[in-house]
């Protein structure tokens, strides 16, 4: 615990020093070395909890905020998520200082810096907090240091509209989680969550009615962070906005604070009731699909890859949903190997999210663009990031041997369980989760061979392109790092699944094992799993041995691509990144709505023809644009009110003090 | 002996073109190759050199070595005939359809790799239709799993295959029916046969899996092409064991099934020569009609 603090305590600070060195150059190393080594401080307690399963003491400080305490507390949940919080945000920050370097003279380092650090530490602070008030200022401190980092580029346009959306579809959210505290606050009498354990110990807890509008204001709250569509707005507009490392963070790492939100939920609430797993595989199937379809149908790699966030939450949805029901179903062993799924892929996601943000950073850098066909042969001009960047490609698409199909794995285990054991209502739930994971899997596949493909291989598209340097190790060895990762999670699937067995019995008592055999099985696979991806890996090497050995001494040709006999082919020849997704957005279109505009060639010796295409945001079209226009029609109608007469406004001021007086008067009496 | 189904695999794959083809080459009313011509056309391969285009990387190089070391992988877990595979566990299924995957993936950024845009055009088609031929594959599984083994997940594929017996066609005969549907027409997507692909044209516009690789040259063609004959008697094992009962006794249900191999590589060749490749828009309607008939299995089971 104490490191913990200590770890909070670099963060913050250095921040501060960076702040206080803001036009100077050591800003950004000041910055970027506080934030790595206080992420890596916080990073030691929560990993030695994981590992021992045990729960330190609670740090508790007084705070004179009413109903509120500084409480602390890193039970093994908590820790759980404190481990890719600190390690992702520890490795950001390395990359970080390369990456900001650029901006080096023209813009204040210490000002990121500073937010980059409160941002890390409001995270840790928010999945450790104890208290609802704590949790909340947390909450919205990490929101708003977010929004900075987003807006760090303000001089453009787009960067602030992006900021703009992001505040709003941010507080839209906070509000509905601070009805959540205050509901949850008059029930149990507390906003400490031991005292509201202890409520719930000594009372009937909860009515179902209200234990359910709980549930819902945690879903929408937390789902506008977590990022299920359709409250998933911000995402695609805040992650390109942001520098990359911070993109990386807020993708890989910020979102999850959301799927903890609902975790956590369903501990504070007790009990869960069997329709919040059917809502909860819900709005995993619609995310997950609606995500990955839209991925599909960008051109931006950074919007690419908020999109693809959004279909990664809605597969810890999923698994989330599968475990809420397999504790109704009686299934035990399935609402394990659900939660376990979904808190792994949470690890999982933080890793290769992170990952494929910092390429796509690199990318971004080298080439200044992040339009997809603008890239093209960037494999051959920065190697380290195109082989990084298809491990992450890989990994996100759920493909063994790789960390990503481990999470999927699970969860498919618990679904094929469900689907044996429960009554039919569950059981065809079970089936969608699988039918849905198999067709999100597979899409998957299709964008990130796309992102992959468009950028990394082929012929240069651009001048751009071609004259690509690879990044400095400053760069690359936070990519090599969690591309190790990737492997590493993959190799060592059954102890570290083994470990989330304790985290989720300690806070879901009902999944408490009453088959152990069932989930040994479960860890057998995932060691055969482990051996299997050693294979691949083994078996690979041994034929490019062979491949190898035959080629020797023989002749070895190069020459131009096959092209039906075409010897003159240019890079404009090339699939572009919308033909290549082209099947699919067709498939879709009824969902996607892509908007088209098309000038063909006209006559025997046209001189131009143009092809443009856009996807604008279905929810953000539909539902939050609309909601917007009302909300902005009923306040003009109180712009008379407003006249930019001061002393006017200070009648209002005097006006409002003696109806409240009165008021107050009036009750007193 | 546990390796035995894996043995057959590696030396009978090829064979199972060589049926498809001489079936193929009777309904055209021709002599048709030797039966044996695949292994003659990987031994011609294995000899020659290689031809790279300027705009490769390494990534076109690694495709057919990782896509074929994916699908041996794959063919360790499928079991044949009564004898459990060389690698079996809860859940194999999953790792079987998904090493799949990992093939295609490689497969298709090796097309990429070429920069080409017939090649692209036959990447972009592949990754659709399998993904929309994945839930029919996953939901297919699924019901094996639920009418065989009830379904729990201590099952794999071993005892799946095991579990099928005439008493359960006597019970759920119309639900293997479809789920054996179901797996047919993936089977055909995943090989790329007609109706979904034509292995045999030679019209770069029109093809999906032939035009991915057709910059491949030597060696690294002959590892694709053994690895799509991998691949083409794994998912027809996997059908193969789900249709032939098992008798219990090993001689027998392992000649049941080399028999039932040759039957499928006979329909495959019969469905080709009767059949016309679909219109591409038409696909993703007979894909979405396999998971349709792999759900109906489901539901039908629910019923039960």
């Amino acid at each position: 615990m104490d490191l913990l603090l200590d770890g909070l305590i670099v963060l913050v600070g250095g921040g501060v020093v960076a702040l206080l060195l803001s036009r100077t150059p050591l800003a950004n190393l000041v910055g970027a070395i506080s934030a790595a080594i206080g992420s890596a401080i916080v990073l030691v307690p929560a990993v030695h909890v994981v590992l021992q399963g045990v729960t330190p003491a609670e740090f508790s400080a007084a705070w004179n905020v009413p109903y509120g305490s500084f409480t602390l507390l890193l039970d093994p949940l908590s820790a759980w998520f404190v481990i890719p919080i600190a390690g992702l945000s520890s490795i950001a920050a390395v990359y970080g200082f390369s990456y900001m370097a650029h901006f080096a003279g023209h813009k204040s380092l210490g000002t990121p810096w500073f937010f980059y650090n409160l941002l890390v530490a409001s995270m840790v602070v928010v999945v450790t907090a104890r208290n609802g008030v704590l949790f909340l200022v947390a909450w919205e401190c990490m929101a708003l240091t977010s929004y900075f980092l987003v807006v760090f580029e303000d001089e453009k346009d787009s960067v602030r509209e992006a900021g703009r959306v992001y505040l709003i579809a941010s507080h839209l959210g906070t509000a509905f989680l601070l009805v959540f505290f205050v509901l949850l606050g008059r029930e149990a009498g507390s906003l400490e969550f031991s005292r509201i354990a202890d409520w719930l110990d000594s009372s009937d807890g909860f009515s179902p009615g209200m234990s359910s509008l709980l549930f819902l204001l945690a879903l929408i709250g937390f789902g506008t962070k977590a990022g299920f569509m359709p409250l998933h707005v911000w995402l695609p507009e805040a992650h390109p906005a942001a520098p990359s490392h911070v993109s990386a963070v807020m993708s890989g790492v910020m979102i999850k604070t959301g799927i903890y939100g609902i975790v956590r939920t369903l501990t504070v609430l007790g009990t869960s009731q069997e329709w919040w797993g059917w809502l909860l595989i819900g709005v995993g199937v619609t995310s997950g699909i609606g995500g990955i379809v839209f991925s599909l149908a960008q051109h931006d790699l950074k919007r690419l890859l908020a999109y693809c966030s959004v279909e990664n939450v809605g597969i810890i949805a999923l698994g989330l949903g599968v475990g809420v029901l397999g504790i109704h179903g009686d299934a035990p062993a399935a609402a394990m190997l659900g939660f376990s799924g979904a808190l792994l892929h949470v690890l999982n996601h933080a890793v290769f999210k992170g990952l494929l943000f910092l390429g796509a950073g690199a990318v971004i850098h080298e080439t200044g663009t992040g339009t997809l066909d603008a890239q093209g042969g960037l494999l051959k001009r920065m190697p380290w990031t195109g082989a990084t960047f298809l491990v992450g490609a890989v990994a996100i698409s759920g493909l063994p041997p790789l960390n990503g199909f481990i999470s999927e794995f699970l969860m498919y285990l618990g679904a094929f369980e469900e689907d044996s054991l429960l009554t039919t209502s569950g059981a065809v739930t079970a089936l969608a989760a699988i039918g849905s994971l198999a067709l999100i899997g597979g899409l998957a596949a299709a964008c990130f061979t796309k992102a992959f493909g468009i950028v990394f291989l082929g012929e240069p598209r651009t001048d751009a392109s071609r004259d690509a340097h690879a990044p400095g190790w400053g760069m690359r060895i936070p990519m090599v790092l969690l591309a190790g990762c990737c492997f590493g999670i993959a190799l060592q699937a059954r102890p570290i699944a083994q470990r989330l067995t304790p985290i989720i019995s300690a806070f879901l008592p009902e999944a408490t094992l009453k088959e152990p055999k069932v989930l040994d099985a479960a860890f057998v696979s995932l060691h055969s799993i482990s051996v299997a991806c050693v294979m691949v890996i083994v078996l690979g090497i041994a034929l490019a041995v062979a491949r190898k050995a035959l080629l020797h001494r023989r002749e070895i040709g190069s020459s131009t691509t096959w092209g039906c006999g075409y010897a003159a082919p240019t890079a404009r020849m090339q699939y572009t990144s919308s033909s290549f997704a082209q099947p699919v957005t067709q498939f879709f279109a009824p969902v996607l709505r892509t908007i088209r505009r098309f000038s063909p060639p006209q006559g025997p010796f046209p001189k131009s023809a143009n092809l443009h295409s856009e996807t604008p945001d279905i929810s953000m079209k539909f539902l939050f644009r609309p909601m917007y226009r009302l909300v902005d029609r009923l306040l003009s109608m109180l712009g008379w009110i407003q006249h930019g007469q001061v002393h006017l406004y200070v009648l209002y001021l005097a006006a409002t003090m003696v109806v409240l007086l009165v008021w107050y008067l009036g009750v007193a009496v | 002996m546990r390796f035995l189904p894996l043995i057959l695999a590696l030396i009978l794959s090829p064979l199972m073109r060589g049926i498809i083809n001489r079936t193929k080459a009777r309904f055209a009313g021709r002599q048709g190759p030797p039966l044996l011509q695949p292994y003659y056309d990987l031994w011609k391969l294995l000899q020659k050199g290689a031809v790279y285009s300027t705009t490769t990387t390494w990534i076109f190089r690694a495709g057919p070595i990782i896509s074929l070391a994916a699908t041996l992988v794959a063919a360790m877990l499928m079991p044949l005939g009564g004898w459990p595979a060389a690698m079996s566990f809860s859940g194999d299924l999953i790792v079987f359809a998904y090493l799949l995957g990992l093939g295609r993936f490689l497969t298709v950024v090796a097309a990429l790799d070429t920069g080409s845009a017939f090649e692209g055009m036959g990447a972009s088609r592949e990754v659709f239709y399998s993904a929309l031929a994945e839930p029919a594959l996953l939901l297919g599984l699924a019901a094996i799993a639920k009418i065989s083994v009830g379904g729990s997940i201590l099952s794999s594929l071993s005892q799946m295959h095991s579990q099928i017996s005439l008493h359960l066609w006597a019970e759920s005969g119309v639900v293997l029916v479809f789920v054996a549907l179901a797996l047919f027409i993936v089977f055909l997507t995943e090989n790329s046969r007609i109706p979904v692909d034509d292995p045999t044209t030679h019209l770069e516009l029109t093809m999906i899996h032939e035009v991915m690789v057709l910059d491949h040259s030597g060696p690294d063609f002959a590892f694709i092409l053994y690895g799509a004959s991998l691949k083409l008697w794994l998912l027809g094992a996997l059908i193969v064991g789900l249709v032939v009962p098992s008798s219990g006794i090993w001689v027998v249900d392992l000649l049941a099934d080399l028999v039932g191999m040759i039957a499928i590589s006979v329909i495959t060749g019969a469905v080709e020569s009767m059949m016309a490749r679909l219109r591409l828009v038409r696909v993703p309607q007979l894909l979405v009609g396999a998971g349709a008939l792999a759900v109906l299995a489901l539901v039908l089971e629910y019923k039960n």
